[in-house]
């Protein structure tokens, strides 16, 4: 089967760096930011699919089979620290996480 | 006997510095007195041996520094020229000791005075009888500093400090043209000792050296440079603001150093390189302008002084530029006997203003004393005796010497001669007028003075009265019993210590002018003095309400009295620009400005701006980390690629600098405020 995977990568590419897009130009929500690292991984993962299917090889799902873990357990323990946060300061608002002034 | 003649006055000098509080002021004075007198007795018996029986003598004592080609010695030279100048400096020095005896008998520092007083006759007996250049820059020094040490000897007077700096300056000024002189005399004859320099000089005749693209006459070069030198030393136009403000030391200092000896040194130096003069008639030609003007123009300010010590020391001055002059015109040896004539009549001048000084507890200015003739009866006849021997009254010892200069000067026939000969002979009215002022002002004219200090008026003791009396002794004799032995025609005495090449004597041609030029000088100085008695006698209230009325005559009296406004030319347009140049340029710009900033503290603050710029990165806001991360990346992928491509034409650490540099501030640029 001829696949026009140029497309399928534009489509990773341009998540990407929406993602990326996403952290760097907000500036109110750090909620917004862990969703941009989300997606970030998941045109990762769409990146590994893609691939995997393209040169037929198993070890590209297997690995962005990893990645979902990994990416679910990074958005818990980022959501528990936020949780945190938020208990102590009483908001995450980004403009307002400045303590690690050089 | 010839070392101890120059090393008395230093063992003087230690005792009576070292050991001056444990024997007492009167106990250092004898001493130094003492050390004084053997050393003039020495002096004399010198003067019989290498003078009269032209014995010369010469004394190789150590050497001093010896390293390849370069070697001095401390070298004793006794001919005749230096016994002459030997017999004046002990003589003078010691009559000032005997004299300063009296005259500081009430200063607490007596024992310091005395001291460098024989400290100052020492350097100047090492200046007159070195054998090399070296030792007589050494004897050069040693004056200066002991000027410098007597002017400022009352050192609690802010005047005296500034004008021993300032005679410290000035001299030192002339001293560095003598260093160079000494130093070309080593480039070019790589010795420094007198006789062989003065035995190479013919072979050096039209030879030119080369400094910085510039060929100089080398004899040229020499002697202009020794001339600067002399001008320092002895006052010459230009250099001698100095000499004036060194009135502010007690006046026996400046009866010694800055009428007898000292501003001698010159003049001896010019008289002692007359080989090297002889040789280039350009470096003549440049000492009789300068002497011959110097005359003049120290004369014209003496006039309109009436600080008694001021009008003494313009009247140096002057006489000075007749030796300087009558040196330009290749008579050295009339030079040298009017520095002995001189020497004797201004130290007596000198003296005796001192002990007018005294006499009216120390009131110097002219115009509050008068009335002095009857209290003051042995300072007047000596102080008469002085200032006719200075206006060359015939057959007084002025008379010998300054008007063979001023006849030699005519009979050089050229422009130089003439030039010389009028300015001389307008110097020569003027001396006399100001001569017969000071005494009219002084004695004969009516009490201008505090009653308070008029009844304390007392003549000079015997301590000062002694010195005096001889100094006038030989103030009348000295030039007629003593002319034939320095400027007869063909005396032996001489004996070769002066050269003069045969073209350039005229000594003979002197004899032989028409017999009107040679009375000038006297018609000229008898018009003077009588000028002076009058105006001041029987015109007084005219002169003085043509002086209110006219303001033609306040500006003349006053660009004389001000010295011809020199001294503020001098500290307005060199002292004052060199102090900014000193302040702006040297300490604000290069000390303060380009080595602080390329140096110590430019380094510490860009340091520091930039460590604080990098900290600034910084920020705190995690969105802006994470832009700076995107950024680099995008940047090192980017490098990467082009790196290829450029890497022959950039320097890679550099340029990394470079975009560090503008990464930071433009990170700078968009923290948010």
């Amino acid at each position: 089967m001829l696949i026009d995977q140029s497309k399928f990568l534009f489509v990773a590419i341009s998540l990407f760096f929406i993602g990326l897009c996403g952290i760097m130009l907000n500036r109110k929500n750090i909620i917004l930011m862990l969703m941009s690292i989300e997606l970030m991984l998941l045109a990762v993962n769409f990146n590994l699919i893609v691939f995997s299917v393209f040169l037929d090889d198993i070890i590209g799902q297997i690995f962005a089979l990893f990645v979902l873990t990994v990416a679910a357990a990074e958005s818990a323990i980022g959501l528990a620290i936020l949780v945190v946060y938020y208990r102590i300061r009483g908001t995450v608002s980004i403009e307002y996480i400045n303590l690690l002034k050089g | 006997m010839y070392l101890l003649l120059v090393f008395f006055p230093l063992i003087g000098f230690t005792i009576s510095l070292f050991f001056g509080r444990f024997i007492s002021p009167r106990g250092t004075a004898l001493i130094t007195c003492t050390f004084l007198i053997l050393s003039f007795i020495l002096s004399c018996l010198s003067f019989f041996e290498v003078g009269l029986s032209r014995s010369p003598v010469y004394i190789k004592l150590s050497p001093w520094i010896d390293s390849e080609l370069f070697d001095a010695s401390w070298g004793f030279m006794f001919d005749s020229l230096t016994v002459s100048m030997c017999v004046l400096v002990t003589c003078i020095s010691s009559l000032v000791h005997i004299y300063s005896t009296g005259y500081m008998s009430h200063d607490p520092h007596q024992p310091r005075f005395m001291s460098y007083l024989s400290l100052f006759t020492f350097f100047m007996l090492m200046l007159i009888t070195s054998d090399n250049f070296i030792q007589l820059f050494f004897g050069w020094e040693g004056v200066g500093l002991c000027s410098y040490l007597l002017i400022n000897f009352w050192f609690t007077r802010l005047q005296a400090n500034k004008s021993a700096i300032k005679a410290m300056v000035i001299n030192r000024i002339g001293d560095f043209g003598l260093a160079l002189g000494i130093f070309s005399i080593f480039v070019a004859f790589k010795t420094v000792d007198y006789s062989t320099v003065f035995s190479l000089i013919p072979y050096f005749d039209g030879y030119s050296i080369s400094f910085l693209q510039f060929n100089f006459d080398l004899v040229t070069l020499i002697g202009l440079l020794l001339f600067i030198g002399a001008i320092g030393k002895s006052a010459q136009l230009g250099l001698h603001t100095w000499l004036p403000d060194a009135m502010e030391g007690p006046t026996p200092v400046s009866a010694l150093i800055h009428a007898a000896t000292m501003v001698t040194a010159g003049v001896y130096l010019i008289i002692r390189c007359s080989p090297i003069y002889e040789y280039s008639s350009s470096a003549l030609f440049y000492i009789t302008v300068v002497g011959a003007l110097t005359a003049f123009f120290a004369a014209s300010i003496g006039v309109f002084q009436n600080d008694l010590k001021k009008v003494i020391a313009y009247s140096t001055c002057s006489q000075l530029g007749y030796m300087v002059f009558a040196c330009g015109l290749s008579n050295y040896s009339i030079s040298m006997f009017h520095v002995l004539n001189h020497a004797y009549f201004k130290a007596l001048l000198f003296l005796s203003a001192g002990s007018v000084i005294h006499a009216l507890s120390d009131e110097q200015d002219m115009r509050r004393m008068g009335g002095l003739i009857q209290l003051l009866p042995f300072t007047y006849t000596m102080i008469v005796i002085g200032s006719l021997a200075l206006m060359g009254f015939p057959f007084l010892t002025g008379f010998y010497s300054k008007d063979v200069i001023l006849e030699i000067a005519y009979s050089k026939y050229n422009f130089l001669g003439t030039f010389a000969h009028w300015l001389g002979i307008t110097s020569a009215s003027i001396t006399a007028f100001y001569s017969f002022k000071l005494i009219y002002l002084t004695f004969l004219a009516a009490p201008n003075g505090y009653k308070s200090s008029m009844q304390s008026v007392h003549d000079a003791p015997f301590s000062m009265g002694l010195p005096l009396f001889f100094l006038s002794i030989c103030s009348i004799f000295v030039g007629y019993l003593t002319k034939d032995l320095f400027i007869g025609l063909g005396t032996p005495f001489w004996n070769g210590s002066i050269f003069i090449l045969p073209h350039h004597l005229n000594i003979i041609d002197a004899e032989f002018i028409p017999i009107h030029i040679k009375w000038i000088p006297f018609f000229v100085s008898i018009f003077g003095g009588s000028l002076a008695v009058c105006l001041y006698h029987l015109l007084l209230r005219l002169s003085f309400s043509f002086y209110n009325n006219t303001s033609l005559f306040i500006f003349i009296y006053t660009f004389f009295n001000k010295k011809w406004f020199f001294d503020r030319l001098q500290n307005e347009l060199i002292g004052s620009s060199l102090l900014k140049i000193g302040y702006a340029i040297t300490y604000k710009t290069i000390d303060k400005g380009l080595i602080e900033f390329f140096g110590p503290s430019g380094i510490s603050n860009m340091v520091f701006i930039v460590s604080k710029q990098v900290s600034d990165l910084e920020s705190g806001k995690i969105n802006q980390y994470a832009f700076l991360m995107f950024i680099c990346t995008t940047l090192l992928v980017s490098i990467s690629l082009v790196l290829s491509v450029i890497a022959p034409y950039i320097d890679l650490q550099l340029s990394f600098m470079f975009v560090l540099y503008i990464i930071i501030n433009n990170i700078k640029l968009n923290k948010i405020k």
